[in-house]
């Protein structure tokens, strides 16, 4: 077997490496995909990205490129003649970038917020904050797809697998909480459109099924100190 | 149509002044706002309605946030000067260090200027530690990004002016000759460059409102119970 001059190196419940993973089924390039053990760092992992030490990192012809919002631009940068994944106009590809950056900013914060949060109070806020979040994406969506399936169209892009990769960790925070977030009541766009989303060819063998997802997040619940008092 | 072009930012924004910087290497002509945060304009408030912060560029009317989104918008609008290379693995590159410069970088050397005694040595183990890697990265060049300054160069520009600032003020040394040798050798090369310094908010403007909030920070950590 030839040995593919493209690999991730990842871990199948990471959100941020489904967003590399999507990018490469979208250009449909032949990856490896070396996953890491959950608790400890392999040597390639640290020797290609030794600032972050963070998966996924994308190595292309032994070269390591990190940080998964990079990934996607370089995959679709290098891999030109695929499917597009970043919209041509710039205010649109500004737009898209804007927005994904909020979602690791703030808003995925705000999710992880929801579950560490200690007290009422702060549970209350981290809620209210990751709702005020789930609310500007779906007015979001509203104006971006104008009409269309997706954030970017016709097809999946950019914002699309920005946003898309942290469905399953959402499904898992509503089992969870016993809460309901995004669905047909509240976000009735978003609804239509994670179907879609985790429906596509690019997608659907890469997002994690809930019921797995929340087995992981239990174990991993396991692996986190308890939080200071 | 003619093109209108907008800056809103305040006298003093470090994110503002790489848009400042991007403008004049490119040649745009804009109009700037600058915005006073303890009382913002509705146009701030209407141009940035998540943040609610500076910078913005408004474009036509359209308005762009964060600033190293503005950048790339304003590189992929106006193709003269190029800020970032073609080669996506290069682009890659500088957006890594683009984003490790302000995600890491600013915030440790931030830490190590609102702290003192022992706090302060910490956090400026670790701010050396982020700049040893800024080092590395100069080797062979005159500019983050090659002869000319580039993208990576307009990202960690802050450096070149607020370091002197901050060592001024804090009284300690953070960036030297011995450890960062080419550190010290592009922030004078960036700074001296005419686009670049002619845009630098008025040093003693930049000392006072610092002392002062190294004052407050410091009252602040005073105040904590330990």
């Amino acid at each position: 077997m030839v040995k593919s001059d493209v690999k991730v190196l990842g871990a199948w419940p990471s959100p941020f490496v489904m967003r590399a993973r999507i990018a490469l089924n979208i250009k449909s390039v032949d990856y490896e995909f070396l996953e890491e053990t959950l608790g400890s760092k392999s040597e390639l992992l640290l020797k290609s990205n030794p600032i972050h030490k963070k998966i996924p990192v994308l190595i292309h012809q032994d070269k390591p490129v990190c940080e998964s919002l990079i990934i996607v631009h370089y995959v679709d940068e290098v891999w030109s003649s695929g499917p597009s994944i970043l919209p041509s106009d710039p205010y649109d590809r500004a737009i898209a970038r804007f927005w994904a950056a909020y979602l690791d900013e703030k808003w995925f914060p705000s999710m992880r917020g929801m579950a560490s949060a200690q007290g009422e109070e702060a549970k209350k806020a981290a809620v209210d904050q990751f709702v005020e979040g789930l609310n500007l994406m779906e007015d979001a969506y509203v104006k971006l797809s104008k009409g269309k399936p997706f954030f970017g169209g016709d097809k999946i892009g950019y914002l699309d697998i920005a946003f898309g990769c942290f469905l399953a960790w959402l499904r898992v925070t509503e089992k969870t909480s016993g809460m309901k977030f995004l669905d047909e009541a509240r976000t009735p766009h978003l609804a239509k459109w994670a179907v879609s989303f985790c429906a596509d060819p690019a997608v659907k063998d890469v997002m994690p099924e809930t019921e797995k997802l929340a087995e992981f997040a239990k174990l991993l619940a396991k692996f986190k100190p308890a939080p200071p008092k | 149509m003619a093109e209108e072009v907008k800056l809103l930012k305040t006298w003093s924004s470090l994110f503002g002044l790489r848009i400042v910087w991007a403008l004049k290497l490119k040649g745009i002509q804009f109009d700037s706002i600058d915005e006073d945060l303890a009382n913002k304009s509705p146009l701030l408030l209407q141009y940035n309605p998540v943040y609610k912060k500076v910078p913005v560029l408004v474009h036509n009317g359209k308005s762009i946030s964060e600033s190293l989104v503005i950048l790339e918008y304003i590189d992929e609008t106006w193709r003269q000067n190029p800020l970032l290379c073609q080669d996506p693995y290069e682009k890659a590159m500088a957006r890594f260090w683009a984003k490790f410069g302000d995600d890491k970088v600013l915030s440790s050397i931030w830490s190590v200027f609102i702290k003192q005694g022992k706090e302060q040595e910490e956090a400026l183990e670790v701010a050396m530690e982020n700049l040893k890697l800024l080092e590395e990265n100069l080797k062979g060049k005159k500019f983050f990004g090659g002869e000319k300054i580039g993208f990576l160069d307009l990202a960690l520009g802050w450096l070149a002016n607020l370091i002197c600032v901050l060592e001024e003020l804090s009284d300690i040394k953070i960036i030297d000759k011995e450890r960062f040798p080419l550190l010290l050798g592009w922030m004078q090369e960036f700074s001296q460059a005419p686009i670049i310094n002619e845009s630098w908010p008025p040093h003693d403007k930049l000392l006072t409102k610092f002392q002062i909030i190294r004052e407050n920070q410091l009252k602040l950590a005073a105040a904590q119970p330990t």
